[in-house]
């Protein structure tokens, strides 16, 4: 695949001046609008996760006419509902040394230098007011017998700053930020669309003026034009069919964005977590997590010999591999995600892999269990190990668990300045959706700090400052009249194909693919190998899915084919965007840039830059760089040996 | 689809949760009535004259305060009331349960016990039909072989006799249902009422089902003891 | 293992709906529920029939969409379990496994096991939060709250809204639902200045969507995928008498 070279990024709106200072600068300077014309400005959601719910919820509250939609049943089943650990924030309630500044830096450096120093600082900053608004909306977070709020070390970090909510921080954040909403739609500033699926943005004298919408219940085309429009509709990881995202994730909202003109910013980017159920057959449809605080205890190990067929209980001692604690004997099992992950891949690659396929490995707590106890470890970790055994039939009290890596969060996504807007002017992007914060590798408990950063505290202001020029007036007819009938014909053409097979069929192969060749390791000769096929199966596709039913009706395979029609070219640009960032980083490993050790090597003298891409009528996707300036933390190579 | 809307609320008593409140407050009156009832039935026990004379101490309590009957007059009005809301309510509900599930499942499988769902509403009907044949037996004396003009201990003795076994009998299930109803009921009374808790269940659950076995005894002793001689 | 499942097909709202019978073979039982009727869909749709329209989202049992009654039971037998975490190896070999939607007047099928419980939404919309705009909260250490109520809050809480509660009430009522958002918030001290407020308008909106009575049965909270206790009812009845007495 070709693309061409644009002109750098300079400006990203970032104010200037000590990095503290800025966000409250840029505060100041948005312009505000009168409460009287507020009720005159529209503004469409789509999505309604952490970001898309704080948003629409505030934006309403506020006196904006909001409109909002999702494609779930109810804005309170969106995917942020499935996070786990819990949520950062640099309160220091511990009084352990935490504080904005350091929150800043280790996200930076967890990043691996591939953020931008101010947002990230700014999210440091809003990290403590979420926490307050989160706790007044009423929830309950785990609390210490003082009746202060507990918090716990996450994901390695050195500070106690993640506040959680038992096993399921992100449903009782995401249903504090649902019931504002509800509030909102109630008071009438907010009128929601649910079970309603937005495939294409209606651009108007270059500026996003609406969006095209079908109603999966009856089929209907829907247009819905405001003043600006805020995507919040997530991650794209479902482009590796599998994957611990919600089955309906998707990238079509950001991808007709994308087409429109947004620019699609370092989609190679893609959050491996190691710890997940592995697959059990064919048939599988999805992936789940299961909690990285198993990895504190739990040993993970694989037969010493290829292909041992032996069962776990039947390996003597010197005959495993616990592989982790071997190679990084200072961190052993709690290396950082992508090292775990990798170190997993190398294994079952070598042979070694436990479980159907020899996609596994094991994750031991018969040490565990001798040591503490059986007591001690199902206080700990009662709820996991049941989890564990619903799904897989086992019981890891008396057989170690398999764990297998699994795609869990994409950092990529539309490019947005500091304003959180994106290339084209009035389409604001927030949340996953977008690639501002984590840089090249998010941080645990951080994306919901993010998601309710974006729509609690930082859009509203920011949002505020663009809107102060409208209401803009009628929206072009013309406008709207092309987005719509691109919108149906491109149903009709997929209704028209009657090929001879399900767009799931076709979602599989691609996912399998990419993971092949675009996943935890990428070569260059994996992924030219990748450009070169996705192309072919998007051209099989088109030529022969198979989608039955009509357009003018709930039709859950119509839904998936058009999804699956946008992961091809998705896929295609992370590929690219992969092949050209030849250096390694975060959640991009490329096997050429590796020392001597096997660890990710950067190279900030060439990729010290943010990619990012804009979509070409003719098909060859133009780079513009942003280059990535450093003032306050010093870029440094990780080492966990 | 439609446009969902939100529908204006109406008064107390045409809610769920105000039924339910006037269930649990007359099943409460008619429990502490039986309590008394049984109670008061256990006196033959002592003897007839003691019954007959607690029988007649119904009417004259009070007295001269009040005329002859009117505390009892009160109360069995309380009662009445009690027993045609606690039906109205019931009925209401059930009605409203109905239209709530307009299609029924073809398969339909209870997880907790069932108890309840089968219990309240058929065995407040059997209960309802067995007042009736009680009050016509040993209030009013109608189906009562003594007849009206006779001692309250006389028609009692006469209506267990032992010929008339199947009068004990359909007493024995009406009995035996008034406790499988209580067993739930008052739990669930203390449950609408919001008494009910966590730390409290247990015992709660304890207490309804102990206070219906003693019912269930008290009200089974008499008739028991009269149909096999042991009270003559 | 080979199945037969009969299937309740609905093609809209207007349609009757009927129980169909279909024949699925060489299942794994590590398969979960909806991967079962996933690989039926994939033969039904290269059949040219049309596939079994059915909600899911996570498939993790967190975001409450899935929901069928299987075999009579809601989410199916297994307990504290979603369906899309029911695994076949519950099932035995070559059994008939009955599937039907949540059946509910407020809860109107919109095809097949799909149902719409947008009335869910507007019992919340009722009440069922804090006023609190954003950037207007005090410090979070400002109020303690007592860990007891943090976590019996944080038990009422959990609920998924999946509606499994209403599918198995023999009377078609979401007071467990409507409880469990009411005994949340009652618990916590941020609640309590709309708590008989609340209680009110969330119950008179559940009677006003048609939802029966509740009659303690229990077969809620036996079904209920989380647990969410009976007691909240206690809770949402004395709110809800207190609200009244006002």
């Amino acid at each position: 695949m070709k693309y061409t070279e644009g002109p750098e990024i300079r400006d990203t709106k970032a104010p200037e001046g000590p990095i503290e200072e800025r966000w409250e600068k840029r505060k100041f300077s948005a312009r505000l609008v009168n409460p009287a014309n507020k009720r005159k400005l529209n503004v469409i959601v789509v999505g309604t996760g952490l970001a898309g719910g704080s948003a629409a919820a505030t934006l309403g509250e506020l006196g904006y006419n909001v409109k909002s939609f999702c494609y779930q049943d109810t804005p309170r089943r969106a995917h942020s509902i499935a996070a786990q650990g819990g949520i950062n924030a640099a309160k220091n309630y511990r009084g352990d040394g935490d504080s904005i500044y350091r929150l800043f830096y280790d996200t930076v450096k967890g990043g691996d230098f591939r953020a931008r120093e101010s947002n990230v600082y700014r999210l440091a900053q809003v990290s403590v007011n979420i926490i307050d608004q989160a706790v007044a909306q009423g929830v309950p977070f785990a609390r210490e017998y003082g009746g202060l709020l507990d918090t716990r070390s996450f994901g390695g970090a050195q500070v106690s700053r993640t506040f959680y909510a038992r096993g399921q921080t992100g449903q009782q954040l995401l249903l504090g930020a649902y019931q504002a909403l509800e509030r909102q739609i109630a008071a009438g500033t907010v009128e929601m669309f649910t079970r309603h699926e937005m495939l294409d943005l209606i651009v108007a004298d270059g500026r996003a003026r609406g969006i095209i919408v079908r109603d999966m219940v009856t089929g209907e085309i829907e247009r819905h034009t405001a003043d600006a429009v805020v995507l919040a509709t997530g991650g794209y990881g479902n482009v590796f069919f599998l994957s611990t995202n919600a089955k309906g994730c998707n990238t079509t909202a950001i991808w007709r964005a994308h087409e429109r003109g947004a620019y699609f910013a370092n989609p190679c980017y893609t959050q491996i977590h190691p710890t997940c159920i592995p697959v059990s057959g064919e048939y599988q449809s999805k992936l789940t997590l299961m909690s990285e605080s198993l990895r504190n205890d739990g040993r993970v190990w694989v037969p010493l010999r290829k292909d041992d067929k032996r069962a776990p209980g039947d390996i003597p001692e010197d005959e495993r591999d616990y592989y982790l604690e071997r190679i990084y004997p200072a961190f052993g099992n709690l290396v950082p995600r992508d090292i775990a992950s990798r170190a997993a891949k190398n294994v079952c690659d070598e042979g070694r892999g436990v479980g159907p396929g020899g996609l596994g490995v094991y994750l031991d707590f018969r040490d565990a269990i001798n040591r503490l106890g059986r007591d001690a470890v199902e206080k700990k970790y009662g709820n996991l190990f049941e989890m564990y055994e619903r799904i897989t039939g086992e019981n890891p009290y008396d057989v170690p668990m398999r764990i297998y890596p699994a795609v869990h969060y994409t950092m990529g996504g539309l490019w947005v300045d500091y304003d959180l807007q994106s290339t084209i002017p009035g389409l604001f992007v927030i949340g996953e959706a977008n690639f501002s914060d984590h840089g090249a590798n998010r941080l645990g408990a951080s994306a919901l700090m993010q998601g309710l950063a974006d729509g609690y505290f930082v859009l509203p202001t920011t949002l505020g400052d663009y809107l102060a020029d409208g209401p803009f007036g009628e929206v072009d007819e013309a406008a709207v009249a092309e987005a719509e009938l691109k919108v149906r014909d491109r149903i009709e053409r997929l209704l028209a194909v009657n090929g001879t097979r399900t767009p799931d069929s076709f979602h599989r192969e691609l996912g399998r693919l990419m993971w092949d060749y675009c996943g935890m390791e990428r070569t260059e000769e994996s992924l030219r190998k990748a450009l070169e096929r996705i192309p072919e199966l998007r051209k099989e596709f088109w030529e022969n899915v198979k989608v039955s039913g009509t357009a003018e009706e709930l039709n859950q395979v119509l839904e998936k084919a058009g999804r699956v029609a946008d992961f091809f070219d998705l896929a295609e640009l992370m590929c690219l965007d992969a092949l050209v960032r030849t250096e390694s980083c975060g959640g991009h490993f490329r096997a050429e840039s590796q020392d001597a050790d096997g660890e990710a090597l950067r190279d900030d003298e060439a990729f010290a830059h943010v990619s990012a891409w804009e979509h070409s009528p003719d098909g060859e996707p133009v780079l513009h760089k942003e280059p990535l300036v450093y003032e306050y933390v010093k870029m440094t190579q990780r080492s966990y040996k | 689809m439609k446009k969902p809307t939100r529908k204006r609320p109406r008064g107390f008593l045409s809610s769920s949760n105000g039924k339910k409140a006037v269930m649990a407050v007359t099943g409460a009156v008619m429990v502490l009535f039986l309590i008394g009832h049984m109670l008061g039935n256990l006196k033959i026990f002592i003897s007839k004259d003691s019954f007959n004379e607690y029988a007649h101490a119904l009417r004259t309590l009070l007295e001269p305060l009040l005329p002859y009957r009117t505390l009892l007059t009160i109360v069995e009005i309380a009662l009445v009331l009690s027993v045609v809301l606690h039906m109205w309510a019931a009925i209401s509900l059930s009605r409203r349960a109905r239209s709530a599930r307009p299609v029924k499942y073809v398969a339909k499988k209870s997880q907790a016990t069932g108890y309840a769902t089968h219990i309240m509403r058929f065995g407040g009907l059997t209960i309802a039909l067995f007042v009736v044949w009680h009050l016509l037996d040993l209030t009013f004396g109608v189906v009562n072989p003594k007849g009206f003009d006779s001692t309250p201990a006389d028609r009692m003795i006469a209506g267990f006799d032992p010929s008339r076994w199947w009068v004990t009998l359909i007493y024995l299930v009406a009995v035996v249902m008034v406790g499988l109803h209580l067993r739930h009921g008052v739990w669930s009374a203390f449950q609408t009422l919001g008494w009910a808790n966590r730390d409290r269940n247990k015992a709660l659950r304890l207490s309804a089902g102990l206070l219906s076995a003693v019912l269930v005894v008290g009200f089974l002793a008499p008739p028991l003891a009269i149909m096999f001689g042991v009270v003559q | 293992m080979n199945l037969t499942l009969r299937v309740w097909r609905q093609s809209g709202p207007s349609d009757a709906g009927r129980m169909v019978t279909y024949r699925v073979e060489e299942v794994s039982p590590d398969m979960s529920f909806l991967e079962m009727l996933d690989v039926l869909n994939e033969r039904l749709i290269l059949e040219g029939d049309d596939p079994i329209a059915f909600d899911h989202d996570c498939r993790e049992g967190i975001c409450g969409m899935c929901g069928m009654v299987i075999n009579g039971v809601a989410h199916g037998e297994q307990r504290a379990t979603t369906t899309c975490q029911l695994h076949m190896r519950h099932f035995e070999d070559n059994a008939t496994i009955t599937i039907e939607p949540w059946r509910a007047a407020p809860f109107p099928v919109v095809k097949d096991l799909v149902v719409d419980r947008s009335a869910f939404d507007r019992i919340i919309q009722a009440g069922g939060f804090v006023s609190v705009p954003a950037g207007s909260a005090p410090d979070a250490h400002s109020v303690p709250v007592r860990k007891e109520d943090a976590d019996a809050a944080f038990d009422a809480a959990t609920c998924i809204g999946c509606g499994a509660c209403v599918a198995a009430c023999p009377n078609g009522s979401a007071s467990l639902f409507t409880a469990a958002k009411i005994t949340h918030l009652s618990l916590l001290p941020q609640g309590q200045p709309e708590r008989l407020s609340r209680a009110k308008a969330m119950v008179d909106q559940m009677d006003a969507e048609g939802f029966g009575g509740c009659t303690n049965t229990g077969e809620c909270t036996a079904v209920c995928p989380k647990g969410i206790p009976l007691d909240t009812i206690a809770q949402m009845n004395t709110d809800y008498l207190k609200a009244n007495a006002k």
